[in-house]
């Protein structure tokens, strides 16, 4: 009997978790518009732009656990630094909205973006070409992210930079780039970042419906980041990332170059960031520099530990959660939100290693162990006695 | 892959820590399909030969070849096992989330890199090849479980299946019985036998009666250097050897 080979289609049989995700997903997608569009804004079941955004932005944020958990849950490195690659893919998307609002900025400059005109800057900088294409824009979403976990990822783990050490070296990383992106003079808005989107692509920022067709997108990228990352979850590659997480010198002397394993996956886990990122500009209508904060890596990382690590779905749900939970409690009682998210994750990590999913599915779970487990006692066992 | 009927060659090997010369210029020869048993006190260097043949520790000066002309001391540790060198930790180390049939899977020749893993579907011979692998290692009813609840002595065996399924020329082997029951030891013992001739074996190993019912030539480590070497009888016989290790 062959263990289960990676496909991308779903059993809802053998794989109940992922079934329960994706049909979640998809009733989102459907049921989101209708509530918009089709129940009066008198009607108590009405979802409002606001909310709208608001769904959107934590679909963004569980596409962005999906790349944490690769990367932690699945190869055990801890990146502190995930924040940089989100924000990077949504300065990128920023460049491109704000390019596209052309002369119809506050100064009237047809070229210069609005902040550019304030610096008394006379030309756009060479790194600003291109944005004005929506396709230019898309490549380097995925490009600068991936290029910058490449190289640093490269140096790291070829200096076999592991553990705590990796984590603190991330940590500097975004927060190195949250001091740049605040600076006037790199030329990408300084303190105030991008804002007053116009359109994309020749839709307006400003209406429900464009707002209702990005959630939707968002949705539709989650769902496909879903199966992509349990594709490599699932393939032989798969499990020799597992092995890299729980014995990594075993995994070398098995003849496998830890090094560049470790390097695909976190550049892969870096693009989905970026990704993340993109699709959280249009939505939220801005981005600076404090979306860099060392504090946003570590919430994500809260999300994932919560939602339950080295399972997608969980993580995926943690980030759903987590946001949700936030909503509600910086607007009921802000200030106790930060003890209530570090509360939560020390209890998550002292009770719940598995997190919420494997409080869930713990019965499921032990069931299927111990059937597991009766197989071969009943197949008479060699006696090695 | 043919990596067979390869010496192995270990010359003038020095590697110090801090001052402390762990290997002393040791020279050691293993002849293809050989089964040989390295034996000393603690401290003689019998580990840190293992990790420079690996690559996992760098010696001040000597060589090791692999064959006339492949120098492993130029090869990182993926590269070395490519070569057809399988090496087993004194601690038994598994996949512990894997179960017992996966961990055999990854430890399959072939190509490893990343891209090839990720669109690796197992063909017949590979499965195949696993088949027998848990047979020889008699997990076969245990494959499609979580090789953490093992026993002791069957992660031992599944290390060493694991070894098999990368068909290497060397299998070097470090402390296999410890903490084994006589019965697994006695099993452990055959297992090691039938490996002889097919591949190269140097067993590690401080249970002189394992040492005694499998060795043929025995390689007295001590102080980083070979103080004797020959079939048991001899080396028993060695006054030194009795000195520093059988009779102290």
């Amino acid at each position: 009997m062959p263990p289960r080979q990676y496909t991308l289609w779903i059993s809802a049989r053998k794989d109940t978790g992922s079934a329960w995700f994706l049909g979640a997903l998809a009733v989102v997608a459907i049921v989101m518009p209708i509530l918009n569009l089709a129940v009066p804004a008198s009607s108590a079941l009405h979802v409002s732009t606001y909310g709208l955004t608001l769904v959107g932005k934590y679909l963004c944020y569980a596409v962005l656990a999906l790349a944490v958990d690769l990367i932690w849950g699945y190869c055990g490195i801890l990146s502190l630094g995930h924040a940089a690659f989100f924000s990077l893919g949504a300065y990128a998307m920023g460049m491109y909205l704000m390019r596209q609002i052309g002369p119809r900025g506050v100064y009237g400059d047809p070229i210069l973006p609005d902040f550019m005109v304030f610096l008394n800057w006379k030309s756009l900088p060479w790194f600003w070409y291109g944005f004005n294409h929506f396709w230019f824009a898309l490549f380097m979403i995925v490009l600068v992210p991936g290029s910058l976990a490449l190289a640093f990822g490269w140096f790291a783990f070829r200096s076999r930079v592991t553990g705590v050490y990796f984590s603190i070296i991330t940590q500097a990383l975004t927060y190195a780039l949250m001091l740049a992106f605040f600076r006037n003079d790199m030329g990408f808005g300084g303190n105030n970042g991008f804002t007053d989107f116009k359109d994309i692509l020749g839709f307006d920022l400003h209406s429900d419906r464009v707002h209702l067709v990005l959630l939707v997108i968002t949705a539709g990228v989650l769902a496909a980041s879903y199966l992509v990352c349990r594709m490599i979850v699932s393939s032989r590659a798969g499990r020799v990332i597992r092995a890299i997480r729980d014995a990594e010198s075993r995994t070398r002397f098995l003849g496998y170059r830890v090094e560049s394993y470790k390097l695909w996956v976190f550049v892969f886990s870096a693009v989905l960031a970026g990704i993340a990122g993109a699709l959280y500009v249009p939505q939220i209508g801005i981005i600076n520099p404090s979306e860099f904060a060392p504090i946003n890596s570590i919430e994500t990382v809260i999300w994932v530990a919560v939602g339950g690590r080295g399972t997608l779905y969980g993580a995926a749900a943690g980030a759903l959660l987590v946001n949700y939970a936030k909503t509600y409690f910086t607007s009921a009682f802000p200030e106790i939100w930060n003890y209530a998210l570090g509360a939560l994750f020390v209890l998550v990590t002292l009770f719940l290693p598995r997190g919420i999913i494997g409080l869930v599915s713990g019965r499921v779970k032990k069931q299927t162990k111990t059937e597991r487990l009766r197989i071969p006692a009943e197949s008479p066992e060699p006696s090695e006695e | 892959m043919s990596a067979r009927g390869k010496t192995l060659y270990v010359e003038h090997l020095t590697v110090s820590f801090d001052g402390f010369k762990a290997l002393n210029e040791l020279t050691l020869q293993i002849e293809p399909g050989e089964l040989r048993c390295v034996i000393g006190p603690n401290g003689a260097g019998k580990t840190t030969m293992m990790d420079v043949i690996t690559g996992k520790t760098r010696p001040d000066s000597g060589t090791v070849r692999f064959g006339p002309d492949l120098n492993l001391l130029s090869l990182s540790e993926p590269e070395i096992a490519q070569a057809g060198i399988g090496r087993k930790f004194q601690k038994p180390t598994v996949f512990e989330q894997l179960t017992v049939f996966e961990n055999l899977e990854l430890a399959l020749a072939g190509d490893k890199s990343f891209l090839k893993t990720l669109l690796a579907r197992r063909t017949g011979a590979q499965q195949k090849k696993i088949d027998e692998v848990l047979e020889i290692i008699d997990l076969t009813a245990q494959q499609r479980m979580p090789s953490r609840i093992l026993s002791h002595g069957q992660k031992q065996w599944l290390e060493i299946g694991m070894l098999l399924m990368q068909d290497p020329a060397l299998l070097l082997v470090d402390e296999p019985v410890a903490g084994m029951t006589p019965q697994e030891i006695e099993r452990t013992a055959a297992l090691l036998q039938s490996l002889e001739g097919e591949h190269s074996v140097v067993v590690v190993e401080h249970d002189m009666d394992f040492v005694r019912s499998i060795a043929k030539r025995v390689t007295v480590l001590h102080e980083g250097h070979v103080i004797a070497e020959g079939d048991m009888n001899q080396v028993q016989s060695d006054p030194r050897v009795i000195e520093v290790y059988l009779g102290g």
